[in-house]
């Protein structure tokens, strides 16, 4: 049965590609679980690669892996036919990046997320913790109970950065906040699951929590709807989704996975692209707090002002904001 | 006070979570004990979720969601008895062929008709989901002690599908024993040959048996995508249909054990997403991943412990052929 599923699977994979012929400049992109639609990271990942295809006319190859067998055989495909540089959105596909990235040499390769260590990858990551630690003032500024959650998706490092910084903030404005967290799961399903999202939102809900932040890709979209059913407050993540529950979502952490896949095809493109790592932060304005019309309201001029004396303080170095490492 | 509004809660949710798998653990029981091994809960309650989340979507009405949901489930399990009960097939392989069609399907018409990478839009206009129902006084209620924050978090508040699974609990077991219906299925699940002699058709009894799986799977899976969620994700059932299996053996194929099996599943795993950093006495915060397993950890220790044998129906599994 699953020798057969996998067969079905690679048939797919070769199907899929083999559609889209070669040509000269040819940038593609591999989505993580959660898929291009996850209105969070990986969207964010879509959003950057539609901007480049808009302003240069030039089309990009995508795959959206549905298990995890997928991911190296999309990322070969891709390679054996002709890409010119491969985007892999998400951690879980490092590993897979490392060998396809020996297998072909003369491909470049950017992982979102993930370090790998070669001379054709170069490795983009962001100072989450410092966007989350603004999102954890916001939090604490505008709770009532003085008792703000985090819901996180998959238990990894990446999630424990979020979670650390998101505390450090909510504590730097009121040091008495009490700061609920969660975990959705210990598999990528974690990213998946909006029904067990709604599950842990309404279970800090009956612990005295009415401001929610989640770093969880789609299970996420329950959290918000949960806030949003009770009329409490929700925190984006990675897009800005503020839009999604207008007066329910107080801002999101963005994070621009979008900036960084459209420079990576970009510099690609032109011959500037690097190897090597990347990190991105508040300074490099690759992570920040938003704030538009769908949240207008619910930010208070004050706490505005606050935040944004934080961010200055963060930039220049003023405030430092704990990295999580992993023991 | 606050351990006692933590219980509550706790109960509250176990409800909450314990429908889709109890809906689905009583329509695997109509199908076993007619002799028909259910292992399609799972594709007919995804299907039927997906159906639901799409037409809520484009009507802005949760009952036709409820009634395309319905019929996708009953359209889906007359498939399954076309090929395992007319055609006489291998009811595991039709059943895991339908799971997978399923799984593979809905993101695909999804994906095809809303352009939402196999979502449907997010419902969140009135009237497109199955809301909680306050019940008279419930805000007033909260504040009186005990017996009023019982009445507030646990009886009010819960979507209208919860209330029917409940409710579907005593009506099974009054049709399963009380009806001559229920006699019927229970003798076919377990003699065939016997029902056929009466004069009685297998073949009508099993599908009259297997339709009846597909109302409840569908309204299980409207459950998940217009009450507990808000539209529908790509295998959002998450393995529900086969938890529910493992319930309806559990429970030994009868309503009342059950119901049982399944508010204990879901009292687990309510408690898992409680106890996450929260310090307890003597042991203090427990790691995550513990807390993660312990559901798994204890059906474990409970099946191997305490159910005793598990009887299947003795005709469960083998279609059934007049000429021998």
């Amino acid at each position: 049965m699953i020798s057969l599923y996998r067969f079905a699977t690679s048939l797919f994979v070769l199907g899929v590609v083999s559609v889209v012929h070669a040509g000269n400049f040819l940038p593609a992109i591999v989505y993580d679980f959660g898929g291009k639609f996850d209105r969070s990271f990986n969207q964010s990942a879509s959003e950057g690669a539609e901007r480049f295809k808009k302003e240069t006319g030039v089309a990009f190859r995508e795959f959206e892996i549905t298990n995890a067998a997928q991911r190296e055989q999309a990322m070969a495909q891709l390679a054996k036919r002709g890409a010119t540089v491969i985007v892999a959105v998400g951690f879980t596909q490092a590993s897979a990046v490392e060998r396809v990235a020996k297998q072909f040499p003369a491909v470049k390769f950017v992982i979102i997320d993930a370090v790998v260590d070669l001379p054709n990858v170069e490795s983009v990551n962001f100072r989450e913790q410092e966007s989350s630690f603004l999102c954890g003032m916001a939090a604490a500024l505008a709770s009532k109970t003085g008792k703000v959650g985090f819901v996180g998706g998959m238990d990894i490092p990446l999630i424990r950065k979020f979670a650390l910084g998101y505390s450090e903030g909510a504590h730097y404005v009121n040091p008495s906040v009490e700061v609920v967290e969660n975990m959705t799961g210990t598999t990528p399903t974690a990213w998946g699951d909006p029904t067990r999202g709604a599950e842990l939102a309404k279970s800090q809900f009956g612990r005295g929590v009415d401001v929610v932040f989640h770093a969880a890709g789609a299970t996420g979209l329950g959290v918000m709807q949960a806030a949003a059913d009770a009329g409490l407050l929700s925190i984006g993540c990675d897009s800005n989704q503020d839009y999604l529950h207008p007066g329910s979502v107080l801002t999101s952490a963005v994070k621009r996975v979008d900036v960084a896949v459209y420079k990576a095809f970009m510099g690609a493109k032109d011959g500037t692209w690097k190897p090597g790592k990347l990190v991105l932060g508040l300074a490099e304005e690759g992570v920040d707090f938003s704030l538009d019309q769908h949240n207008r309201a619910l930010i208070t001029p004050a706490s505005e002002a606050r935040l944004r004396q934080a961010k200055a303080d963060i930039i220049s170095g003023r405030l430092k904001v704990s990295e999580y490492k992993a023991q | 006070m606050e351990t006692y509004t933590l219980i509550v809660l706790t109960l509250a949710a176990t409800l909450r979570v314990a429908t889709p798998l109890l809906l689905a653990a009583l329509a695997g029981m109509f199908s076993e004990r007619s002799g028909v091994i259910d292992l399609g809960l799972e594709g007919k309650m995804l299907g039927a979720a997906f159906a639901a989340a799409a037409v809520s979507a484009v009507t802005g009405s949760a009952w036709l969601g409820l009634a395309a949901g319905v019929a996708t489930a009953l359209t889906l399990a007359l498939l399954l008895g076309y090929a395992c009960i007319t055609h006489r097939g291998n009811q595991v392989v039709a059943a895991m062929a339908v799971n997978i069609m399923v799984a593979g399907l809905g993101p695909t018409l999804a994906l095809a008709w809303f352009g939402l990478g196999g979502q449907t839009p997010q419902l969140d206009g009135a009237g497109q989901r199955f809301r909680e129902l306050v019940w008279p006084w419930a805000q007033q209620a909260r504040d009186v002690a005990l017996p009023g924050l019982l009445y507030a978090e646990l009886l009010s508040g819960h979507s209208l599908i919860v209330y029917f699974a409940a409710g579907l609990v005593p009506a099974s077991a009054w049709v399963l024993y009380r009806t001559r219906f229920g006699l019927r299925l229970r003798a076919v699940g377990e003699n065939p040959l016997a029902v056929d002699t009466a004069g009685i058709s297998v073949n009508g009894l099993r599908y009259q048996a297997v339709l009846i799986s597909g109302l409840l799977c569908g309204v299980a899976g409207t459950y998940l995508s217009t009450a507990a969620s808000a539209g529908f994700v790509r295998d959002m059932t998450a393995g529900k249909g086969y938890l529910a299996l493992a319930a309806l053996i559990f429970g030994k194929w009868k309503p009342w054990p059950t119901l049982g099996a399944c508010l204990l599943f879901a009292f687990t795993d309510a408690l898992a997403t409680r106890l996450q950093g929260v310090a307890l006495p003597l042991v203090g915060v427990i790691p995550v991943q513990f807390i993660l397993a312990l559901p798994y950890a204890l059906t474990v220790l409970l099946l191997a412990g305490f159910v005793g044998k598990a009887v299947a129906p003795r005709a469960i599994g083998t279609p059934y052929a007049k000429e021998k």
